[in-house]
């Protein structure tokens, strides 16, 4: 009596190679596109593992942002390599989950109002940035300019188009792997149980506070690399743009649209949710009615949602089954 | 195995328990019997660590446990079940009781052969696929006592597994809990079906407004004048 709990790797794992395959043909228009997408994916898994423990963040851009500065800070400032600023920027971020995770646990701040705290503080070192001089306040924070003919990308972790498409590709499959394994382990169980029932979870032995500090912590890790990746692409840094409350509603339409608690589905969600935009925005300015692209996202979004509430990647796994004689 | 002490837990004006004393020796089965609202499920929600106490203490094995955080009592060897089923819906019966199992391991395939051997006691074996949520009461019930088992409990809380179920199902039970005391387990339990008690209980402590009553063997229970005044009535059969 062994039973598959999970997905076999391998499809994933041919996947992302086929995608990896994909880099030196495509031009600079879908090397960007395709970039934001893996983005979006790494920000859709993060996500999803803290929904996962029944944990809703709406204030996923602190992490992302606190990466993105810190990397950002420690390499122009402290002239540090961003292979040790990266990872600072991970570990900054994680902290602060926990720390979230531990005043939302310790004292049963539990379902909407928890989601409220992630906002609180969000918002809260958004401020505080915006008024921090040492990190360039509201005017923002900029990365010295490379000079493209004596940079070494795997130096400086800065490059061309295709550098950050093969960067951000290779942390993406990565935090999906990771996430898969944990989902399929003791702790992935955990999580389930208790955004379902959290006292009777604890009863059966669920160390529920240890559980939702690991989960915001590994998820708070994954948004702050990637955001630590993606504030060395930008080359600046806004307050208002890097922890901006709508990057936070931003991150969660992929992973909810691909199907709440499936990592692939986080996955899949960003490659039909990063394109859509990109595409409605190109059909709002061809029309010049303003407004049209939201208009035209929020619509599809919403057809999404009505007709396939589990999201698309379920019902695709779904549809493959019944397909194939069991 | 279990001690409690002058246990005492009051709701700001109302108290629910009060200086309530009782033991569960190695490998008993004690029923905790009592009219509704008599203080049984706060007696319950008290020891497994639901809520702290407001006077006196609960010692399990000679350490005292009251007012651990839940989690940490389960760890320790004492499970509880819940009155009104609390089955994961969303999950499968087999990931219902991994949740238990994951109590004593980490490891997935020895979670699920736990798991697995626990919902097979019960009888759920051929749902181990099926959603939870779908499960009809007998079955969550099952479901229940299945994955308090798989944590791996030297002492059982069962609060009222049989309330709501036919004879035949609640006499499955009653033969559940005799092999897991066969097995060395101790059970303490909460139970309304007199028939039930009589035929499990090793010992019976009646509780009524929150305070002990009597305490005796189901024979001594049943005849006396105290207990059956307050709770089981005059004409009731028992056994």
């Amino acid at each position: 009596m062994k039973r598959a709990l999970s997905p076999r790797p391998w499809p994933a794992f041919v996947f992302f190679l086929v995608v990896a395959g994909l880099g030196p043909v495509l031009d600079s228009f879908w090397l960007s596109l395709l970039t934001l997408v893996f983005f979006y994916a790494l920000m859709g898994l993060s996500w999803n593992l803290m929904m996962s423990a029944g944990l809703l963040s709406l204030g996923h851009a602190l992490f992302l942002g606190l990466g993105a500065y810190t990397t950002a800070v420690l390499t122009a400032s402290g002239g540090i390599s961003p292979w040790l600023a990266i990872p600072a920027g991970t570990v900054i971020s994680a902290l602060a989950g926990s720390m979230i995770a531990w005043v939302g646990g310790r004292f049963s701040v539990r379902g909407v109002q928890f989601a409220v705290l992630t906002i609180a503080f969000a918002e809260l070192v958004r401020v505080l940035f915006d008024n921090w001089n040492f990190v360039g306040g509201t005017g923002g924070f900029f990365l010295k300019a490379i000079n493209p003919d004596t940079n070494r990308p795997l130096l400086t972790l800065r490059g061309g188009a295709l550098f950050f498409y093969f960067a951000f590709l290779a942390i993406t499959a990565a935090a999906y792997f990771l996430v898969q394994r944990l989902m399929a382990s003791r702790w992935g169980f955990r999580w389930r149980a208790i955004s379902e029932d959290e006292d009777a979870a604890r009863a059966l032995g669920v160390p529920a506070l240890r559980s939702k500090v690991l989960a915001v912590a590994i998820s708070a890790g994954l948004a702050g690399l990637g955001g630590g990746l993606f504030g060395l692409m930008q080359g600046s840094l806004f307050p208002d743009s890097t922890m901006r409350l709508q990057l936070s509603i931003e991150v969660l339409i992929a992973p909810i649209v691909g199907g709440l608690g499936s990592p692939f589905g986080s996955v899949m969600g960003a490659f039909f949710v990063v394109p859509l935009m990109e595409f409605a925005n190109v059909l709002g300015q061809r029309t010049g009615y303003y407004g049209v692209n939201t208009l035209i996202y929020g619509i599809v979004i919403l057809a999404v949602i009505a007709f396939l509430p589990h999201g698309i990647w379920p019902r695709v796994v779904q549809f493959v089954r019944s397909a194939r004689p069991a | 195995m279990l001690q409690v002490r002058a246990l005492t837990k009051a709701f700001r004006g109302l108290t629910a328990v009060r200086d309530v004393s009782f033991d569960v020796a190695d490998n008993e089965i004690v029923a905790l019997i009592g009219p509704n609202g008599a203080g049984k499920t706060t007696c319950f929600n008290v020891i497994s660590g639901a809520l702290k106490p407001t006077a006196g203490t609960v010692m399990l094995s000679g350490e005292i446990v009251a007012g651990l955080p839940p989690e940490q009592i389960a760890m320790k060897g004492l499970v509880r079940t819940f009155q009104i089923v609390r089955p994961m819906r969303t999950m499968t019966v087999l990931e219902n009781a991994m949740i238990g199992a994951f109590a004593r391991t980490a490891d997935v395939s020895k979670a699920m052969d736990t798991a697995f051997r626990s919902i097979a006691r019960v009888g759920l074996q051929n749902k181990a696929d099926a959603l939870a949520g779908n499960l009809t009461l007998p079955d969550r019930k099952m479901l229940e006592l299945a994955r308090a088992i798989a944590a791996g409990p030297r002492l059982l809380l069962l609060d009222e597994v049989m309330a709501g179920l036919r004879t035949a199902e609640s006499d499955r039970i009653v033969d559940i809990i005799r092999s897991l005391k066969a097995e060395g387990m101790t059970v303490l339990l909460i139970e309304h079906i007199m028939r039930v008690v009589m035929a499990l209980a090793d010992r019976v402590v009646v509780l009524h407004h929150g305070e002990k009553l009597a305490e005796g063997k189901p024979s001594e229970i049943g005849a006396d004048p105290k207990v059956i005044e307050s709770y089981l009535g005059k004409r009731t059969k028992l056994a």
